[in-house]
């Protein structure tokens, strides 16, 4: 069991559709009274690619999350009220292997990408709900084109480019440097309070039990995941995220390519 | 000499090699002669507000590039990335600079205005110093390709020598077309990433003709994991971007084909390795 299975039966109930790999859950469900599918990208060790066994988003899965968003986009494609898209997060990374890179994975993950974008500028409100780590490649493929990105306060829910050994390999720094630099500059913090200073999340949520959630975080979260509908409303950019004072560079440059467009 | 291999030194001595060129002069090169007009260019000074703090240098344009001209006539704008500077990393403000302009070229094309666009990716992907801003503006420039690829061909360049690893390698896969030369290399994650993450018996990272032969452009291309493997040869390569406008919006692309891919994948053989030409094997054929 996962963080992600669990936080993705309790919230969605049903059963898991058929059609798609072990390793990504896909089930349709509700949301008050709006129609929702819920998805997760879980750990499966009988995972057919070794290197992407306890949950990382690898060939199979970044695929198959774009068979998943492609099917709702086309389903929804007449409706009033499409159906709202919850993308449950606790994924430890991409996979990262041989056959991974020989078979391009890149373009697997673009697969997901290509489906949570396109979904939301089809109308379709789209959340992602970190509930653990939302790392790198992973959290591109799965999450971080949603509209609203909820994270629960937790010490275990992280998102962060790398991991600290190969950052600390890659800048050529020690684990410890690399640390002490994260404690003074947001964006290389891996916590989610120092996320939280860069404008990226709508809300950090405090749970009781992060693992298995309780009736009542059932409750706050679905009440939360409702308000990020309703705040996303007609809306199918991901604007909401520009304003952060830690993240003024980001608007100042989109402020001046338009003055000199 | 034989007129052949005459032939041959004519065309070598008159061809100008793209791959040798900065960022600047990449993106001056493929759009028509006159028309580049750099935005935030490096006297507007907008630098990473991220790397003095880790004692590290900035760079007066952060590394990236962005006009707008024209492509074959057309309005188009174009984000070149500089190799030479941080390895091609994406901070807060290059990503910025490149996500802004593709948003902002889907604006024109709301508004009637039919621009264009390419992406020169020599990146190996997040800057590590931003981290956690490299990778949103990484999201966002994924976002702005989709948008902007309904409308216009959105084409990709990977000439090399970086290549193009990390986020924006997803962000390459998005593109209506993806365009290589013999030195790109195209991939995920980076080799060294992966013998840190994976060991050395999966990945050697200083094995370099094993890495090239599953990443390198001629490899991709073989595999139909890229549109077009052209020379190193600046000429080549802007014939070959009006080549692909001219084709307009590819009918389906390579980012939507998780049935096809599905389907292959399905038959991998994953108890052992694979080589370039297994590779090539399972996706050969009808992957366009």
């Amino acid at each position: 069991m996962s963080r992600g299975l669990n936080w993705l039966q309790a919230l969605a109930g049903g059963q898991a559709l058929a059609g798609y790999p072990a390793s990504v859950k896909v089930v349709d469900g509700t949301l008050g009274e709006r129609a929702a599918r819920y998805i997760a990208v879980v750990p499966d060790a009988e995972n057919p690619f070794p290197r992407a066994r306890n949950g990382e988003v690898g060939l199979l899965e970044g695929w198959a999350l774009g068979q998943g968003l492609d099917e709702v986009i086309a389903a929804d494609r007449d409706k009033a009220d499409k159906r709202v898209l919850v993308a449950v997060v606790d994924v430890p990374s991409q996979a990262y292997g041989r056959r991974e890179e020989a078979l391009g994975i890149h373009q697997a993950l673009a697969g997901a990408v290509d489906g949570y974008a396109r979904a939301r500028l089809a109308g379709h409100p789209v959340i992602a709900l970190l509930v653990g780590k939302a790392m790198s490649g992973a959290f591109l493929a799965h999450g971080y084109q949603a509209q609203r990105i909820i994270a629960l306060r937790d010490p275990g829910v992280m998102v962060h480019a790398m991991g600290k050994a190969a950052a600390a390999r890659i800048t050529l720094r020690s684990v410890e440097e690399l640390e002490a630099l994260a404690e003074s500059v947001p964006p290389m913090a891996y916590d989610i309070d120092n996320y939280a200073t860069l404008g990226l999340l709508w809300e950090t949520l405090s749970v009781d039990s992060i693992e298995q959630p309780s009736a009542d975080d059932l409750q706050r979260v679905r009440d939360c995941l409702s308000k990020a509908v309703a705040d996303i409303g007609d809306s199918s950019d991901l604007r909401g995220r520009l304003g952060a004072p830690n993240r003024e560079a980001s608007s100042r440059v989109r402020e001046l390519l338009r003055a000199q467009w | 000499m034989t007129d052949v291999s005459a032939n041959t030194v004519a065309r070598l001595l008159e061809s100008r090699s793209f791959v040798e060129l900065g960022a600047r002069q990449r993106a001056r090169a493929l759009l028509d002669e006159g028309s580049f007009r750099e935005l935030l260019d490096p006297f507007d000074r907008v630098t990473s507000p991220w790397l003095p703090k880790q004692g590290i240098v900035t760079q007066a344009d952060d590394g990236v590039v962005v006009a707008k001209g024209t492509i074959d006539g057309q309005p188009a704008v174009i984000a070149a990335i500089e190799g030479a500077f941080q390895g091609g990393s994406m901070g807060e403000v290059g990503g910025a600079k490149i996500a802004g302009l593709l948003e902002l070229a889907a604006e024109d094309n709301r508004n009637g205005i039919p621009t264009r666009a390419v992406l020169l990716l020599e990146t190996g992907g997040v800057r590590l110093q931003e981290a956690n801003l490299g990778l949103a503006a990484i999201a966002e420039i994924q976002a702005a390709i989709v948008e902007l690829r309904d409308y216009q061909p959105v084409i990709g360049v990977v000439a090399g020598s970086v290549g193009c690893f990390g986020g924006m390698s997803i962000a390459a896969g998005l593109c209506s077309y993806l365009v290589v030369t013999r030195e790109a290399r195209v991939g995920l994650n980076g080799p060294q990433v992966i013998e840190q993450e994976a060991g050395l018996d999966e990945y050697d990272s200083r094995d370099r003709p094993f890495i090239w032969s599953l990443t390198g452009g001629e490899q991709r291309y073989a595999s139909g994991l890229v549109d077009a493997y052209v020379a190193d040869d600046t000429d080549a390569i802007r014939a070959q971007l009006h080549e692909l406008f001219a084709l307009g919006k590819p009918l389906q692309p390579r980012s939507r084909r998780h049935a096809w891919y599905l389907q292959r994948l399905a038959d991998v053989d994953t108890r052992t390795q694979l080589d370039a030409a297994a590779v090539r094997a399972i996706y050969r054929g009808d992957a366009q």
